[in-house]
C-alpha cells in the first residue's frame, strides 16, 4: 500500500500541462456529453461540465479522470438507468446534481456506483430522487464528502442513500442523508471513519451495520429516523460524540446493538427516543460519557449481555433508566449521575453513600405484564417504587450503582 | 335553582378554605412551571399532583360543606321549593365555587405557559374529575345522616379511586397475565374516573409509544374521535350518575 501511494505522490508531482488536458462539456458544444468527454479524454485529464442538464443513462467512467461540475451541471438518468458508474480508481467527481435513477427488485440501481475501485474521491454532489444515492462495492480508499442525498421517500421502493458492501478504508465526511431506506449501510465495510455526518427522516435505519468491524463513527447525527440507528455482528467498533435525538416510536432505537464486542460508547447524546440503548448479546462494552436525556427507556439491556460497563454517564428525565428481561450478571455501573438517585452525601464527595438500583420495580413489573402500563405514573406505582427503592425485595440485588454522582457531569 | 346556587357561591367565596384550594394550586402551577424550563415536563408533574389534590379537596369540601349547610337546607325544604332544585341549586353552587378555584389555581397558569392540545387535556379532565367527585360527595352526604359518617365515606371513596382501585387491576392484570386483557383493561379504565383523566393526559403527552401493544391499542381507541366521545362521556357519567342517585334518596328522605 505505502508502495502504491508513492506513485500518487510522484504522479502529482509531475508537471500538470505536460501531458494532461482539460475537456469542457457544454450543452450544445462539440463535446455536449459525459459519456463522449470520457470517451475522448486520457487518464489523468480533467473534464470540466458546464452548467446545464445532461441525460447520463449509466455514464462509465474507466479512466483515471477528474471530473468536475461548474455550477452544479445535472446529470438525469430520467428513470432508466443507473447514472453514473466508475470502474476506474483515482476519479475525483465534484459539484454534480445527479438525479432519477431507476428503481427496481431485481437491480440495485444507483446515483453513483463505484465498484472493484481504489483512490476515489465523490464529493459535494447533491443526489436527488435516485433508488440507491452512492453504492460503494469491494472498494479501498474512498473518500465520500459533503454530498447532499435525498431519496424518494417511497416506503415500498427505496434503496439506501450510502451503501457499503465489502470496503475497507472509506471515509465518510460531512454527508447528509435522508428520505432513503436507510440512511448509510454497511456491510462488510472494515476500518472505516464515519464523521459529522447527518441521517434524518429515512424510511428505515439511519444508520445500518453489520459485520463491519473496526470502524469508527464520530460527531454524526441521527435524528428522527423510521427505526433510528440498528448495529449487528460486528466487533471493535467505536461510536463517539454521535447524537441520537427523536427516534420515537414503539420498537424504535436510538441504537440497537446485537452482538456487537468490544465496542466504546463514548461522550453520545441520546435525546427524546423511546429506547436510548438496546442491547442484545453483546459482551465487553464500554459505555461512558454519554447523555441520556429524555428518552423511554434510556437502556435496555437483556439478559444475554455479559461483561458491560456503564461509568460516568448522565441520566435526566428518562421515564425508566434501565430494565432488563431476566438476570443480568457482569453488568458494571460506577459513578453515574441519575436524576431519581434520593440517597445523601454525608462525606461531600461528590458520590451518594448508598448505591442507586437503577431498575425500578416498576419497570420489572410492566416487563413480565406489558398491560400494567396502564397505571404509568399512577400513585400507587409511584408509592410501590419508593417502597422498594427502600427496602428492595423484588429488584435484582446485583444491578447497582455503587457510586452514583451527586450532581450531573458537566461536558 | 339559581338563586339558591347564587346564595351558596356568595357564602363559599367568603370562606378561608375555598381561598387556601386556590392559592394552593395556584402555587403549585406556578412553582412548577417557573423552576422547570420544559414546558411538557411539567404538565407531567402537575398532572400527577393534580390528580391526587383535586378529587380530594373536592369530595371532602363538597360533603363538609352539605353538612355544615344542613339548617339552611331544613329552612329552604320548609319553602315552596321543590327538593329536585333545592339539591341541584346546591349542586351547581358548590360546583361552581370549586371550579373557579380550579379555574384560578391550574387553567390560567396552564393557558399563560402551556396552551396546547395537552394543556387543553388537563383543564378539561381536571374540571370533569372536580365534578364527579363533588357528585359523589352528595352521594355520600345524602346517603349518611351523620356528619362525620359521611365524611369518612368520602376519604373512603377518594382513598378507593386513587389507590385501592390501581392496586386491584395491578392484582387483576398479574392473577390473569396469560389471557389478553387489552379490552378489559380499557372497560377498566372506564370504572375510575382518576384513571380516565390520568390516560387521556397521558395519551396526549406522547407517552403511547412506551408502551407497546397495549399503548397502541389505547392510542388507536382514546385518540379516535369515538375514544373521545366515549371518554367525554363516561366522565359525564361519572357525574351524573351518583348525583341522579343524591337526588333520588333526597327526595325521599326524612331530614
Amino acid at each position: 500500500m505505502r508502495s502504491l501511494i508513492v506513485k500518487i505522490g510522484l504522479l502529482f508531482m509531475l508537471p500538470f500541462p505536460v501531458w494532461a488536458h482539460t475537456i469542457i462539456v457544454a450543452p450544445g458544444a462539440k463535446v455536449a456529453t459525459l459519456k463522449q468527454a470520457v470517451t475522448l479524454a486520457k487518464n489523468g485529464d480533467t473534464i470540466r461540465v458546464e452548467k446545464g442538464t445532461y441525460i447520463s443513462l449509466n455514464t462509465i467512467v474507466d479512466k483515471e479522470l477528474t471530473i468536475l461540475g461548474q455550477n452544479q451541471p445535472i446529470l438525469d438518468a430520467r428513470f432508466q438507468e443507473e447514472v453514473l458508474t466508475i470502474t476506474s480508481g483515482h476519479v475525483k467527481l465534484d459539484g454534480f446534481i445527479i438525479e432519477n435513477s431507476k428503481t427496481g427488485s431485481m437491480r440495485d440501481f444507483a446515483g453513483i456506483r463505484l465498484s472493484n475501485v481504489e483512490f476515489v474521491t465523490i464529493s459535494n454532489n447533491i443526489l436527488v430522487n435516485n433508488f440507491f444515492g452512492i453504492y460503494l462495492s469491494n472498494c479501498k480508499h474512498i473518500e465520500v464528502l459533503h454530498n447532499h442525498i435525498t431519496g424518494s421517500n417511497n416506503i415500498e421502493n427505496s434503496g439506501n442513500g450510502i451503501h457499503l458492501w465489502k470496503c475497507k478504508e472509506i471515509l465518510l465526511n460531512g454527508n447528509y442523508v435522508t428520505l432513503h431506506r436507510d440512511g448509510i449501510y454497511f456491510e462488510f465495510a472494515k476500518k472505516c471513519l464515519i464523521e459529522n455526518n447527518f441521517s434524518e427522516k429515512n424510511i428505515r435505519y439511519g444508520l445500518h451495520f453489520m459485520f463491519s468491524d473496526d470502524d469508527t463513527y464520530r460527531h454524526n447525527t441521527f435524528k428522527n429516523n423510521g427505526s433510528g440507528v440498528s448495529v449487528m455482528y460486528t466487533r471493535r467498533i467505536a461510536m463517539l460524540d454521535n447524537t441520537f435525538i427523536e427516534n420515537w416510536g414503539s420498537s424504535i432505537y436510538g441504537v440497537l446493538l446485537k452482538e456487537i464486542t468490544d465496542a466504546r460508547i463514548e461522550g453520545n447524546h441520546f435525546i427524546r427516543n423511546t429506547t436510548g440503548i438496546y442491547m442484545e448479546n453483546s459482551d465487553r462494552i464500554t459505555v461512558t460519557h454519554n447523555d441520556f436525556i429524555s428518552n423511554g427507556w434510556a437502556m435496555r439491556v437483556l439478559a444475554s449481555c455479559n461483561k458491560d460497563y456503564f461509568t460516568q454517564n448522565n441520566y435526566k428525565g428518562n421515564s425508566f433508566d434501565v430494565t432488563t428481561n431476566g438476570t443480568l450478571k457482569e453488568i458494571y455501573f460506577n459513578d453515574n449521575y441519575w436524576d431519581k438517585y434520593e440517597g445523601y452525601d454525608l462525606n461531600k464527595d461528590g458520590t451518594g453513600d448508598i448505591p442507586y438500583r437503577p431498575i425500578s420495580l416498576y419497570a420489572q413489573i410492566i416487563e413480565q405484564n406489558p398491560q400494567s402500563v396502564m397505571l404509568m405514573r399512577s400513585f400507587i406505582v409511584n408509592l410501590i417504587d419508593k417502597v422498594e427503592r427502600a427496602i428492595p425485595s423484588i429488584t435484582p440485588e446485583s444491578v447497582k450503582d455503587e457510586k452514583p454522582r451527586m450532581k450531573p457531569w458537566k461536558r | 335553582m339559581l338563586k339558591i346556587a347564587k346564595y351558596i357561591i356568595l357564602d363559599i367565596v367568603r370562606s378561608k378554605v375555598l381561598l387556601a384550594y386556590t392559592l394552593l394550586l395556584l402555587a403549585i402551577s406556578l412553582t412548577i412551571f417557573l423552576s422547570d424550563a420544559d414546558v411538557t415536563k411539567g404538565l407531567v408533574s402537575i398532572t400527577t399532583v393534580i390528580l391526587i389534590i383535586v378529587p380530594l379537596v373536592s369530595i371532602v369540601y363538597a360533603t363538609t360543606y352539605y353538612f355544615n349547610a344542613a339548617e339552611f337546607t331544613e329552612m329552604l325544604v320548609s319553602q315552596p321549593i321543590s327538593r329536585r332544585n333545592i339539591l341541584l341549586g346546591k349542586f351547581i353552587g358548590i360546583s361552581s365555587s370549586i371550579l373557579l378555584a380550579f379555574f384560578i389555581g391550574v387553567c390560567i397558569p396552564v393557558c399563560l405557559f402551556a396552551f396546547s392540545a395537552t394543556g387543553i387535556t388537563l383543564m378539561i379532565s381536571g374540571c370533569l374529575l372536580t365534578l364527579s367527585f363533588i357528585s359523589l360527595a352528595f352521594l355520600t352526604s345524602t346517603i349518611t345522616r351523620d356528619k362525620a359518617k359521611g365524611i369518612g365515606l368520602a376519604l373512603m371513596l377518594w382513598f378507593y379511586f386513587s389507590i385501592i382501585f390501581d392496586g386491584l387491576v395491578l392484582m387483576f392484570l398479574t392473577l390473569f397475565a396469560d389471557y389478553p386483557l387489552e379490552k378489559a383493561m380499557i372497560v377498566l379504565t372506564a370504572l375510575n374516573p382518576i384513571d380516565l383523566a390520568r390516560i387521556l393526559i397521558l395519551l396526549q403527552l406522547d407517552i403511547s409509544a412506551l408502551m407497546g401493544y397495549t399503548g397502541a391499542l389505547y392510542q388507536e381507541f382514546f385518540g379516535s374521535g369515538i375514544g373521545i366521545v366515549f371518554s367525554l362521556l363516561m366522565q359525564m357519567i361519572w357525574i351524573i350518575v351518583p348525583l341522579f342517585f343524591a337526588l333520588k334518596i333526597f327526595k325521599k328522605k326524612d331530614l
